[in-house]
């Protein structure tokens, strides 16, 4: 991301926008200024309501206003002379765009999405299933960014313990060797607004899953959040994880609920359903 | 949309944020699933949501060509018709209620259209479950959020986080929600104000405006 110096008027609506603090004015040249290591490329301060004031109009009134000591009380939101400029981007610094933008496209990285659909498909993709745990690791995010280095101080550690990782995931595509965890070598240095990642294990293994995602996380200087998912019983009952997420001292208040409704529709779909039918049939 | 799971808040802050998604799976239920994602708007838009999204954008949206009137007068009324509307392809839509009743009752009329697409509810665990059981379904599977894990201190006070998280893709930053929050305080900002000027950084249109008023109120009269 740039900010155009001959559209900027230092006005400092874009200071507090930016998610990780990377934009600030720079006293040198009385215009906004990107930290580009900081910045992770989300497109936040791009998106911002846009006027497009001539900018040696508004630095006038600006100075005016200043020397009389008036209170500015601009709409918050609005860049007044829309001098945000995206950049073209090349690899590895892609990757910031691709993991922090929730909005761009990135078929250029090969890189299918930030997450899966977990188990939000899990009625009809039976992703996760009875007796079975999958996680969702979160790194930095809210608010704090991580580079992927430190990712990788997780995924090694969880690849220590032999657990599976889910092989549409992003992180996953980025690993050089998944029985490592190993990530791309060219990308440990980069920032990000955040990454998820997705591993399944058996039921038994959670205490030792978040025991090890506990111990990782004060070794590195960022926040994690953690999802675990199951499939309920026939009646819809989670009888298993709840409590033992309970045992742990979890206090799971907050959670994503597939309310069965999901079916297969494709055609093609549901006439290989039919053939494994029969097939089981015979 | 595990950008919903993680907001920050107990059981009775979630009181007045129910989420309902529907997600096609792919190779699965993908075929038609346009007009399916849109049919589902639209029975959420006869329930009062308070905000929908498209993936694409919310119904509270950044102006992109703003007159300089527009500072005295700016229409925060959510755009419903745009975001059914800009459902071009696959993927999350999603609707924000403030109340479980309101969820319900839209709830009852998803299942009664049979979409075959994925619906998850994204609210406190007992809030879900008590709705499914309402309207006489049986939860599928259940994504826990455990919460932050913070052994470093990055993150702020509980207003804060509560007024950020409620964009999980993190594109309403801690300073931002910080400054909204001392601009009403000071009565420089009505809640109501600030609360549209969140709403339009959370592309997704999963940003609760009812439940950050709420919280932006509750801010101003602790001050008090």
């Amino acid at each position: 991301m740039q900010i155009d110096p001959n559209k900027c008027v230092a006005c400092a609506n874009c200071v507090p926008v930016c998610p990780m603090g990377a934009i600030y004015i720079d006293p040198k040249i009385n215009r906004a200024t990107i930290d580009s290591d900081a910045c992770v490329e989300c497109g936040t301060c791009f998106r911002m309501s846009k006027e497009h004031l001539n900018p040696t109009f508004v630095r006038t009134v600006r100075g005016l206003a200043k020397m009389f000591r008036f209170r500015f009380e601009p709409e918050p939101d609005v860049c007044p002379t829309s001098s945000f400029v995206l950049d073209e981007l090349a690899w590895p610094r892609i990757v910031r765009r691709v993991f922090s933008d929730p909005v761009v496209e990135h078929a250029s990285t090969g890189i299918k999405g930030r997450g899966t659909e977990e188990v939000k498909t899990n009625d009809v993709a039976h992703r996760v299933d009875v007796g079975e745990v999958g996680y969702v690791i979160e790194f930095g995010r809210p608010g704090v960014g991580v580079r992927f280095h430190e990712i990788q101080a997780m995924t090694t550690a969880l690849a220590a313990l032999g657990v599976k990782f889910e092989a549409k995931n992003p992180i996953t595509h980025l690993m050089t060797d998944q029985s490592t965890g190993a990530l791309k070598v060219d990308l440990l240095n980069e920032k990000i607004l955040s990454a998820i990642v997705e591993i399944k294990t058996t039921i038994e293994m959670v205490p030792k899953v978040l025991d090890t995602i506990t111990e990782v996380s004060k070794q590195i200087d960022t926040v994690i959040a953690v999802g675990c998912s199951t499939r309920c019983d026939e009646n819809g009952e989670d009888k298993v994880l709840a409590p033992l997420l309970e045992d742990l001292g979890y206090a799971a208040v907050r959670a994503k609920t597939n309310l069965g409704l999901g079916r297969v529709t494709n055609v093609a779909k549901k006439e290989q359903v039919g053939d494994e039918h029969l097939a089981s049939v015979r | 949309m595990t950008n919903t799971l993680h907001r920050y808040g107990n059981a009775e802050s979630f009181r007045d944020d129910y989420i309902l998604f529907a997600i096609p799976c792919k190779g699965k239920n993908d075929e038609g699933a346009v007009e399916k994602q849109k049919t589902f708007l639209r029975i959420c838009q006869k329930h009062g949501p308070s905000n929908m999204g498209n993936g694409d954008c919310g119904s509270h949206k950044p102006t992109q060509k703003m007159n300089p009137t527009q500072h005295w007068n700016r229409d925060a009324t959510p755009d419903f018709e745009n975001v059914i509307e800009g459902v071009h392809k696959t993927g999350t839509v999603a609707a924000v209620f403030n109340s479980r009743e309101k969820a319900e009752a839209c709830l009852r009329d998803v299942i009664e259209a049979d979409l075959g697409l994925s619906i998850n509810m994204s609210t406190s665990v007992e809030g879900a479950h008590q709705a499914a059981q309402c309207c006489g379904i049986h939860r599928h599977s259940v994504e826990y959020s455990l919460g932050f894990a913070d052994p470093h201190d990055h993150l702020p006070n509980s207003q804060v986080l509560e007024l950020s998280t409620m964009c999980g893709h993190g594109m309403v930053s801690f300073n931002f929600a910080r400054k909204m929050l001392d601009m009403v305080r000071e009565g420089r900002r009505s809640p109501e104000q600030a609360v549209a000027t969140l709403a339009r950084f959370c592309p997704c249109g999963v940003y609760n405006p009812d439940r950050a008023k709420r919280i932006l109120e509750e801010a101003r009269s602790h001050t008090a």
